[in-house]
């Protein structure tokens, strides 16, 4: 089974008397424990096609499976109920909840869809030690350095084992090292987990860490390739 | 929910100003239902002492004790209505009270009664008085010979009485032989004849209805308008009007609590705009946000209370004797559900703004 089946997506917005297509008839299908890059210029459509997978947008048209779930016409509950479930995000500017310790930054994703608290808590404690911040579980966001901080928020993605993870530009605030340590930390807790992801960036040089990279320009998917 | 409050503890700041402006509100709130119940139980004291069921007042008094006047006469035939267990009369004069070795002249309300009941203890011997405490604290002594109005009628406190004052002016119990001698001395104006009295006061049998003991009363008498103690209470000039004017006051003070806490949540939301959308990426849903904030209203409101109990507290300490005012825990309890009530309402004016913010903005 796919992680992520989208089938002739479209994104249509209204602009005075036109219609911008943000995404253009996109099919894609990201396997299990799938890296998948998702490359292009900035406003080819990258983001319209990580919000519509992960269920924070409505397509137009066409279909959104993820995990066998065809959410396209999920009404806004469900689709609510579906991101605390079903996907992970990390967001390109972390975006970590400035007065929650690291720890309470991966227990909020459970706290926020109901789920109990002791496994929770484990899974947090877990997550930490391996991502290398078990250490810093008690800091709060502005003690902890950039990469710290994007370890937290990969920690939070995952925290609530979904079958796909999507990343938009977890590297485009860190220089190349660190940027490079991301992106290995990423495929190995997305390997290790069997989850599939899809990365969105711009930076070429991250492209390697996926399986396979995925161009889109004016909304189109244009080629694949590994 | 936990989310809110752990804001709370580690970013008070952040609230520090929802929360001083509530405080003061509370401050405010407190002292104006201070006030309010101080002028309404030190004037309407000498009437809810009696805890009588009714008061005859006279059919051309228009409800007021000064200008009401019944004969004794009357009770008889008060006491022949079904429903009535017990008459007895009543009869007030405002007057000053001179108290030895004090120089000034205080307030006072000279009433003759027949009947004792709850905390007033019979009728004293005639020439002797029990005074309400608000005349100790102005000085007077049990012992002590007060003199009253400005032909200086002796008479001797020999007791206190609490609440049982009439428009702010000190109670003073005496019996009727002794009221008539005070009123007759010191008002040749408005006399008052050996059985006669202001008002007639009646207690009725368990379970018998006042309105219907008031008709028949009247009828009765056919000279007598009948009063529930509750209307004769707001018959005292000016209580009713004091009243309204206070909880209206009141009233809108709370508003403007639901007011400053829709604005700072309102401003907040604005401010967390990001925050909650993120949180709406993750799986929150609108309800939880929204109880979140509505947490965090009622936690700043009940806070800004104790805060702002306290303060009134210690600024009671410095009001003078002669200021009315009365801390009733029924007042602090009615503040503190009006100010968290009018917070929650406010915090959940953030509704829409919240429901609003789309969770696709977390990562555009």
């Amino acid at each position: 089974m796919s992680a992520l089946q989208l089938s002739d997506v479209r994104k249509v917005y209204r602009s005075g008397d036109q219609d911008i297509a943000a995404l253009d008839h996109a099919t894609l299908d990201v396997g299990d424990d799938e890296i998948v890059a998702l490359v292009g210029p900035s406003g080819s459509g990258k983001t319209t096609l990580l919000s519509i997978a992960g269920g924070l947008l409505r397509p137009t048209s066409g279909s959104v499976v993820v995990a066998g779930h065809d959410i396209s016409g999920y009404e806004d509950k469900k689709l609510t109920a579906f991101r605390g479930s079903e996907v992970g995000f990390v967001f390109q500017s972390v975006n970590l909840v400035p007065f929650l310790t690291a720890r309470e930054n991966l227990l909020v994703v459970a706290e926020m869809t109901g789920k109990p608290k002791g496994p929770a808590r484990s899974r947090a404690d877990q997550l930490l030690e391996e991502l290398g911040l078990g250490g810093r579980s008690r800091n709060l966001p502005d003690q902890l350095s950039g990469g710290e901080r994007q370890r937290v928020a990969i920690g939070r993605a995952l925290m609530n084992e979904p079958g796909l993870a999507l990343f938009d530009e977890p590297t485009s605030a860190l220089d190349t090292e660190m940027g490079e340590q991301v992106m290995t930390l990423i495929r190995t807790e997305v390997k290790e987990r069997g989850v599939a992801a899809v990365v969105v960036t711009h930076d070429t040089r991250m492209t390697h860490f996926a399986d396979r990279k995925v161009e889109i320009t004016d909304g189109r998917l244009a080629a694949s390739g590994g | 929910m936990r989310i809110a409050i752990r804001e709370l503890v580690r970013r008070p700041g952040r609230f520090a100003v929802a929360g001083g402006a509530v405080t003061v509100l509370v401050l405010l709130l407190l002292f104006l239902g201070a006030l309010l119940d101080g002028l309404f139980l030190g004037s309407s004291g000498a009437i809810r002492i009696n805890d009588a069921d009714v008061f005859v007042f006279s059919d051309d008094a228009r409800d007021s004790f000064l200008r009401s006047k019944v004969d004794g006469e009357l009770a008889a035939d008060v006491q022949s209505v079904e429903g009535v267990e017990s008459v007895s009369g009543l009869g007030l004069t405002l007057l000053g009270v001179g108290i030895p070795g004090e120089d000034e002249i205080a307030n006072g309300a000279i009433i003759g009664y027949e009947r004792g009941a709850g905390d007033l203890p019979q009728p004293p011997l005639p020439g002797q008085a029990y005074a309400d405490r608000r005349l100790q604290d102005l000085g007077a002594g049990v012992g002590d010979v007060v003199l009253v109005g400005p032909l200086e009628v002796p008479l001797e406190i020999v007791g206190w009485v609490t609440d049982s004052n009439y428009l702010l002016q000190a109670g003073i119990w005496v019996e009727p032989t002794t009221w008539r001698r005070v009123q007759n001395t010191n008002r040749p104006d408005a006399p008052v004849g050996d059985d006669q009295f202001q008002v007639l006061v009646v207690e009725l049998e368990a379970g018998a209805q006042a309105a219907t003991a008031i008709s028949d009363i009247d009828t009765v008498t056919s000279t007598t308008v009948s009063l529930t103690s509750n209307d004769t209470v707001f018959a005292i000039p000016g209580i009713r009007e004091q009243n309204r004017t206070f909880s209206t006051v009141i009233g809108v003070t709370l508003f403007v609590v639901g007011l400053v806490v829709a604005l700072f949540f309102a401003l907040l939301t604005l401010e967390r705009a990001g925050l909650y959308a993120v949180l709406k990426a993750v799986g929150a849903s609108n309800r939880t946000l929204v109880a979140g904030v509505v947490v965090q209203a009622i936690v700043v409101a009940f806070g800004a209370f104790v805060i702002g109990g306290v303060l009134t507290w210690g600024l009671s300490l410095m009001i003078p004797p002669s200021v009315p005012v009365e801390f009733l825990a029924s007042r602090a309890l009615f503040v503190l559900f009006g100010v968290v009530i009018t917070a929650t309402v406010g915090g959940l004016v953030s509704l829409r703004r919240i429901v609003a913010i789309d969770p696709a903005s977390a990562i555009g």
